[in-house]
């Protein structure tokens, strides 16, 4: 736990996160209209997204069971019976006058994620509910001095709001919060995470307290669409309270927004200006009922979760906890490893997927799904190693070319001319020539000064192009350079 | 046939005509066309749509030619204007929709003309069904056209589904669509001489009706005879997959039962509906009803239904609370009236400011109350509870009975005005007809008799959710046994 120092002492930062994830689906949660992002403004708009008179919102399964999903992979409670309510409020891009939410029975109810913290431990953040809900549209303020325009697109596309309790102490753990909670999703398969298309952001509520006190009185940062910005809004909202409390002042409890800019919180509305949203439940919907094996039929499809890979990566795969936890961060990168690890050595290949890979993608920029070396090349190139055809030093310059050109290690092997020299006649007479060049050296080495073996397996591997096994090299130098010394002992 | 007897038909008769080649669809249309221009002053369509009465006309002769006749084959209906039709303007008699013209057409509908029905036009109501009066309407209040025995003063023809209940009775059109959400099918209906049935909730689909109160708004059928509303519905109702609250269970041949009779049943007599005020001409309407029924085979048995005297007061809650979130979505943005403002706000208060009838803002604003917080658990959750209860009384009462008898309203039609200053009193004729409604219960109104005053009186059948057939066979006893064969004279 990292604490604010203020000018009066240590303060702790407690945070909450209200996340809204935009459901994977083809088509809107009562309609449907498309929910594929980017189209032409007001082309995936339904009558009922329209609010035209007469029309009625109709449940779209997928999205539910996506909702279950999530919840079941929050290892979160789902309630068979959930109700959804209206939340009126009036707004152009609302085009019914309300909000089409779940209010006080959520289709999920608690659950848990555990976050790694840097000190090597964890900690779980609990999750108090998930509910589904519409998003609305979007008002586009600047594309004309006068008038606003409205675009539906998004108007009915299916939300899940998932809120956490108060348990993270720190911009970092929010941070952390969010990324494990983006990898859950992203496994389930039933938010794709994009946080730049605004398919995932966060409200996330901050006050501050002297360690172990009572809460203080929290301020809301409202829409933050990066994991960065939420750590930076958490961290500037923390001391600007601290500052408040510290002048003298007392926080107000507020809405804020960030400004990605300056990296500061500025007031939104305060608690007075708060909407009345007077729920109901919405009289056009019957209350959502599920039954158990419709819950059970998704339980049963469920893909193995960051948390469980983890354990089995450290567990059977003999990985460390680090390197597991790199790896399962991203349902893709896990994937990744996995389809190269399938059969093979898997800390050799963990250490090339994390060190080789990953290393090569961050420094062009790429993200894993666009890697140039697909699983399978990068598990031949393990075999490769493996079979002695090539030493790992050689290995890396192959990886080089595959990383550039996209081609399988084999081709590049075969036609540089690559394949380690293991025969032993070969090498020979490369160590007979290394030691018949340095007779100096060999005298010396023969004196007392044995370290010089690296001095020799250098020489005769820089002859061999790199090819040459530096095992057998190793044995053939000590072999001949002890045979020709006198035996003192 | 004269346009005059043609006018006359009932929906059946004009059936047989049709079928028996004695009449055309063209022939009833025009029929109809010449009434409704004749009867302008009613003010009972907003849009009449003689051009496509005659195409649909012309295509029904033409389907019947071809031996393609559907169950409503060439029978000229008006539709209520909280219905979407495609193509046609629909205002929900509301400005803040005047003008606007759907893309779409209305489950309801679409069934009517796909089994042959012909459109002579868009019938008046109150402003978003709001009302107990049709006297609410942005086109002007319709006029009953009965009038009360001595008296030309123009009446009010009853509930929102008032233009249909006066449509119907003035011979303008051969069935109505109505919509019933505390009444607005079965007041107007009794008020107007006319038979009008509310189904089950969940029976006809409500996708593309203009939505008051979504929890309890349903589709109805407002005609001549018992017979005809049992045709009606059974073209109106079934499931749509496009409206959550539509349930889908199986649309029985309302019709073919109706003859069946009520031997054998017992006759629920709810003790709470008579109430102190019910004049002496409706109590003795009641006794005479149960006569009938009891003459007919059915056996009158007393029943309790202990809330009935919360259900209005919980309607006055929910109806307004629903209607006040429904009626959001006519802010000026997208579709209807739009009067610019200063800014944003601005042009929200005064698009709904000028959009919006003093009902209307009335029930908006009650219902804005209701749900705010602080409020809501006192009123509308506890509205709710109270709704609970109410339909725990019906389940409780027809441990005892198979159906329901009381009378439709606590009083004859009321004159134009008269209450509309009194929203109280006017809201207190619903008394009688809420409960079924928040029960989700199937209701009908039958003419029964007149007042002292000359005018006609309803006589209410409740029965067992999904239960329409037993319904239709005990309003066609009282039907058959009352002999109402009055309808209003003609206008000074």
């Amino acid at each position: 736990m990292s604490l604010i120092e203020g000018q009066s002492g240590a303060w702790e930062a407690v945070i909450g996160l209200e996340v809204h994830a935009q459901v994977t689906s083809e088509s809107k949660l009562f309609s449907g209209a498309s929910t594929a992002f980017g189209g032409e403004p007001n082309a995936q708009v339904s009558l009922v997204d329209a609010a035209m008179p007469g029309m009625l919102p109709v449940i779209n399964e997928r999205c539910v069971e996506q909702a279950v999903r999530t919840g079941l992979g929050l290892g979160a409670q789902i309630n068979l019976v959930s109700v959804f309510d209206r939340k009126n409020y009036f707004y152009p891009d609302l085009p019914q006058g309300y909000q089409i939410s779940q209010y006080s029975q959520p289709i999920v109810g608690s659950g848990a994620v555990e976050i790694a913290l840097e000190d090597g431990t964890t900690r779980t953040v609990r999750i108090a509910r998930l509910h589904l809900e519409q998003d609305a549209g979007k008002s586009l303020h600047d594309r004309d001095p006068r008038r606003t325009w409205v675009d539906l697109n998004r108007a009915g596309v299916a939300l899940m709001e998932i809120v956490s309790e108060p348990d993270m102490r720190s911009p970092e753990e929010a941070a952390a919060f969010m990324t494990r909670l983006r990898a859950i999703l992203r496994y389930l398969g039933t938010c794709d995470g994009n946080m730049e298309e605004g398919s995932l952001r966060a409200d996330v509520n901050v006050s501050v307290r002297r360690p172990g006190a009572a809460l203080g009185t929290r301020c809301e940062i409202k829409n933050l669409n990066s994991i960065r910005f939420i750590r930076e809004a958490a961290a500037h909202e923390a001391r600007r309270q601290v500052a408040v409390i510290e002048d003298g002042g007392a926080v107000e409890q507020e809405t804020r927004l960030f400004d990605t800019g300056s990296g500061t919180t500025r007031p939104m509305r305060s608690k007075e200006e708060e909407h009345d949203y007077r729920y109901f439940p919405d009289p056009d919907l019957l209350p959502l009922v599920l039954d158990e094996a419709f819950v059970d039929g998704i339980r049963a499809t469920l893909p193995e979760l960051p948390d469980a890979k983890k354990r089995r990566f450290v567990d059977a795969l003999g990985l460390s906890e680090e390197d597991a936890e790199v790896l399962v961060a991203d349902r893709d990168s896990a994937a990744y490893f996995e389809a190269v690890a399938e059969g093979r050595d898997a800390k050799l290949a963990a250490n090339w997927v994390i060190r080789d890979l990953f290393g090569a993608l961050n420094r062009s920029g790429l993200a894993i799904a666009d890697a140039p070396v697909s699983a399978s090349d990068l598990g031949a190139l393990v075999d490769l190693i493996r079979a002695g055809t090539i030493s790992g030093r050689i290995a890396r310059e192959v990886f080089e070319a595959m990383f550039e050109t996209g081609r399988d290690p084999g081709s590049i092997v075969a036609e540089r001319g690559l394949e380690q020299v293991s025969d032993t006649g070969a090498i020979e007479a490369i160590v007979d020539a290394v030691l018949a060049g340095h007779p100096d050296r060999v005298a010396e080495y023969r004196g007392g000064k044995t370290r010089l073996l690296g001095f020799f397996v250098g020489q005769a591997m820089k002859a061999s192009r790199g090819k040459a096994n530096p095992k057998t090299v190793n044995e053939l130098l000590r072999a001949k350079l002890d045979e020709g010394q006198g035996r003192d002992e | 046939m004269a346009g005059g007897a043609l006018t006359g038909l009932t929906i059946a008769a004009a059936r047989d005509a049709l079928a028996g080649g004695e009449i055309s669809a063209r022939e009833l249309a025009l029929a109809h066309i010449a009434a409704i221009e004749d009867a302008r002053p009613l003010n009972a369509f907003i849009t009449e749509t003689p051009e496509r009465a005659l195409a649909d006309a012309a295509a029904s002769d033409a389907r019947r030619r071809r031996g393609e006749a559907g169950a409503l084959e060439g029978i000229p209906l008006g539709i209520k204007d909280l219905f979407c039709t495609e193509g046609v303007m629909s205002t929900a008699a509301s400005a803040i929709l005047d003008g606007f013209v759907p893309p779409y057409e209305s489950t309801v509908s679409r069934n009517l003309f796909e089994a042959g029905a012909v459109m002579l036009g868009k019938l008046n109501l109150d402003e978003f069904a709001m009302g107990s009066s049709n006297e609410t309407s942005h086109f002007g209040p319709v006029e009953n056209p009965w009038r009360r025995r001595g008296g030309n003063r123009p009446l009010v023809p009853g509930r929102p589904s008032a233009r249909s209940g006066a449509a119907v009775a003035a011979r303008l059109c051969l069935g109505a669509t109505g919509t019933d959400t505390g009444g607005s099918i079965r007041q107007p209906a009794a008020f107007c001489g006319v038979v009008g049935a509310k189904p089950t909730y969940g029976r006809c689909s409500r996708w593309g009706i203009v939505a008051f109160a979504s929890s309890l708004d349903q589709a109805g059928p407002v005609a001549r005879s018992v017979r005809d509303t049992a045709i009606m519905l059974g073209a109106m109702a079934g499931f749509d997959p496009k409206d959550s609250t539509s349930v889908d269970i199986a649309v029985p041949d309302f019709e073919a039962t109706i003859d069946d009779g009520v031997a054998g049943l017992r006759v629920g007599i709810p003790a709470e509906y008579a109430l102190d005020e019910t004049p002496g001409d409706i109590r003795a309407l009641w006794e005479d009803g149960i006569a009938w029924l009891r003459d007919a085979g059915a056996e009158p048995v007393e029943v309790s239904l202990p809330h009935t005297a919360y259900a209005l007061p919980a309607y006055h809650l929910i109806a307004p609370a629903e209607a006040s979130s429904n009626l959001a979505r006519y802010d000026g943005v997208r579709y209807g009236r739009r009067v610019e403002g200063a800014d944003l706000i601005d042009t929200y208060a005064r698009t709904r400011g000028a959009g919006f009838g003093a009902e209307v803002r009335r029930r908006i604003l009650i219902g804005t109350y209701a749900l705010s917080a602080g409020y809501y658990d006192a009123y509308y959750l506890k509205a709710q509870k109270v709704r609970t209860l109410v339909a725990r009384d019906f389940d409780d009462a027809f441990e005892a009975c198979d159906f329901l008898l009381m009378p439709t309203c606590p009083s004859d039609a009321f004159a134009i005005g008269e209450k509309s200053d009194d929203p109280i009193a006017m809201y207190l004729n619903d008394v009688l007809t809420v409960p079924a409604s928040l029960a989700g219960l199937p209701a009908m109104s039958v003419p029964a008799g007149l007042s002292e005053g000359g005018l006609p009186l309803g006589l209410q059948i409740v029965s067992r959710a999904f239960d329409e057939e037993t319904m239709f066979r005990a309003a066609r006893s009282i039907e058959k046994a009352a002999g109402f064969e009055a309808r209003p004279g003609p206008r000074a």
